[in-house]
């Protein structure tokens, strides 16, 4: 998709733009995160922080493809690995932090 | 990079959408969380999200071998279904110390594997990648060490105490120079590929030595700032692999890490610097004003016989509440109070227990409705007109040295108001001190009846009495 700026500017140059455009996706996504959980309130604060483990756990994506790609031996059992442990993050992350969300029950309005 | 045909182009662009499609649902997820109503359905968007991800990444031209992978997948749900299901809310400190090593060690290896492969094929690694690389490496492994340690304190394979030794932050902070310098050197020398695997092994020892001096109720701070390094990890796999998902969800990971790390060093008045580097546990150099006077004991009957005739109780629980497991019985309290009218709610200081949010969840656990589990600043000011207030293993929250006495070392830290209570009773295991081994005021108050022993049988002796009268 990258193809026609390629044309343009010199690898190095195509290199460092990408890697900017990964800094303000970065900065952009930190900024979200960061006015969205400011409002999280302390009584879900655990949930919190079950919910962001299990959604960082998204490294099993790279871990994935480490597994898959069949490139060498070294970096399919690392990724195989990797895959392991994200996985349990991703499953164990999940269900517990439902878990814990369902007990949160409210009063029903009353006093 | 990749070779694209047009067939494979179309796939890639389908991967991308379910990244596009993942980020969006990580945020709502995230948004739901702001309340206790939409967060149950916020967090399934997320997992949707996560799904859609895999799918979309399993759909990848590169991935040519599915064995490792379904092998992989199999394990780690095997392991990841009990550490959801079984395991106890109480442990939940431990759980998520161990969780944050798991998700540092997957962002460590594929680290690992990218530059390994890169140098195997001779392939040369750019700078701007490189410094990704050794971010992702260095945050991963430094949390893998680092959240085992927290992981073994929590759940007291090791001492919970802090450990420390003489010129330790001499030794802390010239390691962690040496690091940077090797990470600048890398930067420069991408192929140095023996400073790369050192750099490795050195930021395993920091993670060791950063969670030594630490002790047990300086965990929250330590546990939020380990789920803050874990995100920034994953967040630089994002741009070591050039991949956005990794590096929004990482961002989000770390971000909340982050301010949690700053509302729990807040809570206990003390910088961050200070928390890691103080060890504060250790030994107070002051333990402030002498407090004389002495505890005055309460049979089990008469405070049974108080709460009995109270309008309104307010209970304060704190680590003890977790490792007695009193929570169902708290309720229980609760119930007996309420049963003749009395209104009984709950005080929750932001570093009460081992974690963020860790009493909060124990008393959801028990059915507590959350609408009754306030706050400090919701709170403080209804102590004034209550007429129990019962404190369950919590000690220095509640200290008022923290208002009055400059020498003392928890001196600032804002804390709960129990002692303006009309009385107050203290549940304890013993006549000891606090975690910050400092004595505390309260107990000896004219107002204040001390209840010895474990929480759980004090609750449910208390409740028996309550029965009957």
């Amino acid at each position: 998709m990258v193809e026609p700026v390629a044309e343009m500017l010199s690898p190095e140059r195509l290199a460092l733009a990408n890697q900017f455009l990964k800094l303000f996706v970065f900065v952009l996504a930190g900024f979200v995160g960061f006015l969205v959980i400011t409002r999280v309130p302390p009584l879900l604060h655990t949930p919190l922080m079950s919910a962001t483990n299990a959604i960082s756990a998204i490294s099993i994506v790279g871990a994935l493809v480490a597994a898959g790609r069949g490139h060498n031996p070294v970096s399919t059992i690392l990724g195989f690995i990797a895959v392991i442990c994200a996985t349990i993050n991703v499953v164990g992350g999940f269900i517990i932090t439902d878990r814990m969300l369902r007990m949160f029950k409210g009063d029903g309005g009353k006093k | 990079m990749i070779e694209a045909t047009e067939v494979s182009l179309g796939r890639e662009a389908l991967t991308l959408v379910t990244y596009l499609a993942a980020s969006v649902l990580f945020i709502l997820g995230l948004k739901g969380l702001t309340k206790a109503e939409t967060a149950r359905k916020g967090m399934q968007h997320a997992a949707i999200g996560m799904l859609l991800a895999i799918v979309g990444t399993l759909m990848k031209q590169e991935i040519i071998s599915y064995s490792w992978i379904a092998i992989g997948l199999v394990i780690g749900t095997v392991i990841g279904w009990p550490l959801g299901t079984r395991v106890p809310m109480t442990a939940m400190p431990q759980r998520i110390a161990i969780s944050h090593m798991f998700g540092a060690l997957a962002a460590t290896l594929v680290g690992v594997a990218e530059y390994y492969t890169h140098m195997r094929d001779g392939i040369e690694i750019s700078r701007p990648i490189m410094a990704a690389l050794g971010f992702e490496v260095l945050f991963g492994s430094l949390t893998v060490t680092g959240s085992f340690m927290a992981f073994g304190k929590l759940q007291e394979i090791l001492p919970g105490r802090p450990i420390t030794y003489k010129g330790q932050n001499t030794v802390n902070i010239g390691v962690f120079i040496l690091t940077l310098l090797m990470f600048g050197y890398l930067i420069v020398n991408p192929g140095a590929q023996v400073v790369f695997y050192a750099m490795i092994a050195i930021a395993f020892i920091i993670g060791v030595s950063l969670v030594l001096p630490i002790g047990g109720g300086d965990m929250p701070v330590v546990i939020s700032l380990l789920n803050s390094y874990a995100g920034l990890a994953a967040s630089a796999t994002g741009f070591a692999i050039d991949n956005s998902l990794l590096i929004i969800a990482g961002a989000l990971d770390g971000a909340s890490g982050f301010i949690l790390s700053i509302i729990m060093s807040k809570a206990m008045n003390r910088s961050f610097g200070n928390v890691i580097f103080g060890a504060f546990g250790a030994a107070p150099e002051s333990a402030g004003e002498l407090v004389t006077g002495e505890m005055k004991e309460i049979s089990v009957e008469d405070a049974a016989l108080q709460l009995a005739y109270a309008q309104k109780v307010i209970v304060v629980p704190g680590y003890g509440l977790a490792v007695a497991q009193a929570q169902q019985i708290v309720r229980e309290l609760a119930d007996q109070v309420e049963r003749r009218g009395g209104e009984v709610k709950y005080a929750i200081h932001p570093v009460a227990g081992r974690m963020p949010g860790h009493m909060n969840v124990l008393l959801a656990e028990a059915n507590i409705p959350y609408e009754k589990l306030l706050d400090m600043e919701e709170i403080n000011h209804e102590f004034s007109s209550t007429d129990v207030a019962v404190v369950i293993g919590a000690n220095d929250v509640v200290n008022p040295a923290a208002r009055s006495d400059k020498a003392s070392p928890i001196y600032g830290m804002p804390i709960l108001d129990v002692d303006k209570a009309r009385s107050v009773f203290v549940l304890k295991r013993g006549k000891g001190k606090g975690f910050a081994g400092i004595e505390n005021a309260l107990f000896f108050d004219d107002k204040t009846r001390m209840l010895y022993g474990d929480a759980k049988s004090t609750l449910s002796r208390l409740v028996n009495e309550m029965k009957t009268v």
